[in-house]
């Protein structure tokens, strides 16, 4: 280990500093000068522009992570054959041009010439395919979940799979014709697969860069640790920015790298660092040491626009919602399911709970992705009509058991307990009688939830990827513990859909599929939030991604 | 003085294995697993299951126990479950951050609380003698982490005199830390710019961390000092005619400071707590800031590790203060 090397240095270093501090200690002084803090680099668009993220990344090649800091910077560093709109969720080409499909099962890629990774080898159809064949072969800690984590959700599993409870691989094979062209074969008929692409997760490497460093994991006891110097000295890529050092504990630099493909980074310095606390990644962005941070804090969005700061909007993909278990009685009643919808004062918990801007959601996936229904069954607040629904189901005083978690937060619920009060009396208002269950998040509640233990629960879902199937797929394509219930016409919808290659018929079998899921009402979606980014009052060019896909070359300084 | 010393050292083995035990089952008593953690609400059972079982999480206590002992023997602490890299590497990347600091706040505490302490017992009963007991009350009460805040709040934020995150300002390039002691490394490389930036990151964190070990490096200063002023030797020294220089030096503070050092010594445990504390606020990279870290990320490797090393580096620095003590204190001297 290249830091055991410096054991010795640091003890030196110590035994140094320890003889300057016993010759007087005179540099511990509070004296101070006004604006020393100021960086000595010039202004303009040469100032290195300075991102707070709020962990270190782990490791920088995206195949191995699935933890959004790490693909934060590894977004600016690679890309994927497809990628995404600035700013939206539209799939655009990338590396690859084009790609088209006539069976859904065997995918052809155009790719663009003249594409060189940072370490100046040449990206084209033989590298394209080695990256998904070194995916598909992946051995040992590699396939632990921890570490591939896309790559299995996405492409179930392995070549030769060495846990007996890894699923196959829908993943076939990649064939090169020529130096631009490549065809992906799969299992089964697939259209969500090429969305999915768009993860920095999917991104291109250097084959010959693999090579040289190495990509080697290792199960060492308790955690993987990457051992290949690929993923934590030396990545290389295709992106806008290369990789200059990641000094632990400090921060990452990258270089705008100048045989970029396109359109070539407008600062030329960019740099990560890791603030934990939220409090401080703001202050530090008041005194001007960062440019930017995610996940500004509600309470501290006007204070920030009030000193002068930009705040952004993002329309965060995800969905809280109340999941129903319909093994249990009297949940596998509709009338009581609805009843349940009618209770709840959805607008009025959204407005008082959520940060500004955030909508109510009226079913499983946010309205930025297609295949929205803007025609679902909506069930407005309306507690009379939950009363007659509860009288017309047969149910004598309905009991629910109603589940809330402990000791977390999440983007769509950020405040598990106070949802839970709203919901409670919302539901007894209507003549619910609710028995309240409460659990740590982990492992307990999702352990009760996954598992079909909990009767009605608070959950929800941050989206991988822009696509429906990312949503209403993962929670409704099969049967699933959760919600317990088997509808074949949901199912099959929903298969249907994943299927089709044909956008616009695509569109239409997941719209039909929104109708049915909320007509069947398995659950009771509230929310979609949104969540703030924080800017330095000279930047210009960001563009907040709902994916947090943001693209850092595109920032230029006013 | 050898036989005390392997004596002292060889209690260490048993203080150790207890400590180790309880980290051990204390670590595991906390609330989730390293498997959710990783993946959220993602995780499926089968995955939690398969991770457990790569992780050796599903054998029973007794054995991860075995193991977990076997390796740390060997200094291998295992690899964290935050970074991915083995732990003994993060301690060695990240301790020069808290020494620095450490040795910046002792210095701090030592340099301005014992003239205080040695002025107010000279002055007993006036208005700086009322002032430095007051004051070393509210330095010994007020949280760091409150303190650490308000510092940063005010002379960061507010008026721009420091800087308040990190150890050295991020947008400064090409800076080499060969040592990893920033302050050092700006000397050695030449780069005086660096050298300045690294001690300006210094500064507020120090203050907030010293204001412990100052007030009671104070308080016990006084208290020694007015103890040997009452002596007889100090008296006849004077009534001999010596001048107070040389009574001060040679007498007073020869003699007051016996106790000081003892203190200075146990402030190190103080240290290690305040410095999670103030490493966090001020986003400082050092061991503090990441045992801290660790508890949130389910990173059981790091917090049995560091907190054991640390643990271990306590009992090390007693035995150095006890043997110094010793030294200076011809009465206490063991033979």
């Amino acid at each position: 280990m290249e830091a055991r090397k410096r054991l010795s240095a640091v003890a030196v270093g110590g035994a140094m500093l320890l003889a300057v501090a016993a010759c007087g200690g005179g540099g511990t002084g509070t004296s101070s000068t006004p604006g020393a803090t100021q960086p000595p680099a010039a202004g303009g668009s040469d100032k290195a522009f300075v991102w707070a993220l709020s962990a270190e990344p782990k490791a920088l090649d995206g195949a191995y992570v699935s933890d959004g800091e790490s693909l934060r910077v590894i977004r600016q560093m690679f890309e994927g054959l497809v990628g995404t709109k600035p700013g939206s969720t539209e799939v655009v080409p990338a590396l690859a041009t084009k790609w088209e499909s006539t069976d859904g099962t065997n995918w052809t890629f155009t790719l663009k010439q003249g594409v060189k990774f940072h370490d100046g080898t040449d990206f084209n159809a033989e590298a394209a395919c080695w990256n998904f064949e070194r995916w598909y072969n992946f051995k040992g800690a590699q396939q632990n979940p921890a570490v591939s984590y896309y790559w299995y959700t996405v492409f179930g599993g392995y070549a030769k799979n060495e846990d007996a409870s890894l699923a196959p691989s829908s993943y076939k094979g990649c064939k090169a014709e020529g130096t631009d062209k490549i065809t992906i074969s799969l299992a089964a008929p697939s259209a969500s697969f090429i969305a999915a692409l768009s993860l920095p997760s999917f991104s291109m490497v250097s084959p010959a860069a693999i090579q040289k460093s190495g990509d080697a994991v290792e199960m060492k006891g308790d955690a993987p640790e990457f051992t290949g110097k690929f993923a934590t000295e030396a990545p290389v890529g295709t992106g806008p920015y290369k990789f200059v050092s990641w000094q632990r504990g400090d921060r990452v630099t990258l270089q705008a790298f100048d045989g970029y493909h396109g359109e070539k980074a407008k600062i030329k310095d960019l740099i990560f660092r890791a603030i934990s606390d939220a409090p401080a990644r703001r202050q530090a962005l008041e005194s001007g040491e960062i440019d930017g941070f995610d996940q500004v804090e509600p309470a501290d969005v006007d204070t920030l626009k009030g000193a002068g700061f930009q705040v952004q909007e993002r329309s965060a993909l995800n969905v809280g919602y109340i999941g129903f278990n319909q093994k249990m009685a009297p949940l596998d009643n509709p009338k009581i399911r609805q009843a349940i919808a009618y209770a709840i004062n959805r607008e009025a918990l959204v407005q008082a709970k959520y940060p500004a801007g955030s909508r109510v959601a009226t079913q499983f996936m946010p309205p930025e992705l297609t295949g929205y229904n803007e025609g679902v069954t909506t069930y407005g607040y309306d507690v009379n009509k939950a009363k007659q629904l509860i009288a017309e189901s047969g149910v004598a005083n309905p009991t629910i058991e109603l589940w809330y978690p402990t000791g977390v937060t999440r983007p769509y619920m950020p405040d598990p307990k106070a949802n839970f009060e709203a919901f409670k009396a919302d539901l007894e208002a209507a003549g619910f009688k609710v028995t309240v269950k409460s659990a740590r998040w982990t492992p307990e509640y999702l352990d009760a939830v996954d598992n079909g233990k909990a009767m009605v629960y608070m959950i929800g879902w941050n989206a991988d990827f822009a696509d429906a199937d990312n949503f209403v797929g993962t929670f409704f394509q099969q049967f699933n513990k959760r919600f317990g219930f088997e509808n074949k016409e949901i199912f099959d919808k929903l298969n249907a859909a994943e299927q089709e290659t044909d956008a616009a018929k695509r569109t239409t079998l997941y719209q039909e599929a929104n109708k049915l899921i909320m007509d069947f009402l398995p659950g009771l979606p509230y929310v979609h939030n949104k969540s703030f980014v924080g800017l330095g009052k000279d930047v210009q060019g960001f563009l907040t991604d709902p994916l947090s896909n943001e693209n850092f070359s595109l920032v230029s300084r006013g | 003085m050898l036989r005390f010393i392997v004596r002292r050292l060889l209690v260490l083995v048993p203080v150790l294995l207890g400590l180790s035990i309880a980290l051990f089952a204390w670590v595991r008593a906390l609330p989730g697993s390293p498997a959710q953690a990783l993946l959220g609400e993602r995780a499926t059972q089968a995955q939690i299951e398969m991770i457990n079982r790569q992780m050796g999480l599903d054998q029973p206590l007794y054995e991860q126990y075995l193991r977990f002992l076997g390796k740390v023997v060997r200094l291998d602490f295992g690899t964290s479950v935050q970074t991915s890299q083995p732990v003994i590497d993060e301690m060695i990347r990240r301790f020069p951050a808290t020494f620095e600091l450490g040795v910046t706040a002792l210095l701090i505490a030592v340099v301005v609380g014992v003239p205080l302490g040695y002025f107010a017992a000279r002055r007993n009963g006036t208005w700086l003698d009322s002032a430095t007991i007051t004051g070393s009350l509210i330095g010994i009460t007020i949280p760091v982490f409150f303190l650490a805040y308000m510092l940063k709040y005010v002379f960061a934020v507010k008026l721009g005199w420091f800087p308040n995150t990190g150890r050295q300002e991020a947008r400064m390039l090409d800076v080499e830390h060969p040592t990893g002691f920033y302050v050092l490394d700006g000397l050695v490389t030449g780069n005086m710019a660096a050298f300045w930036d690294a001690i300006l990151h210094l500064v507020l964190p120090a203050i907030a961390l010293a204001t412990i070990p100052l007030a009671i490096i104070a308080r016990i200063t006084r208290a020694a000092v007015l103890d040997v002023l009452n002596e007889d030797y100090v008296r006849t020294a004077e009534s001999k005619g010596l001048t107070s220089g040389v009574v001060t030096r040679r007498h007073v503070l020869r003699n007051a400071l016996l106790p000081v050092t003892t203190v200075i010594g146990l402030q190190f445990g103080l240290l290690m707590s305040g410095a999670i504390l103030t490493e966090t606020v001020f986003a400082f990279p050092g061991v503090g800031k990441f045992v801290a870290d660790a508890i949130p990320t389910r990173d059981y490797p790091s917090l049995q590790g560091f907190i054991l090393v640390i643990a271990t580096l306590f009992v090390l620095i007693n035995l150095v203060v006890d043997v110094a003590y010793g030294l200076i204190d011809p009465r206490v001297r063991v033979r």
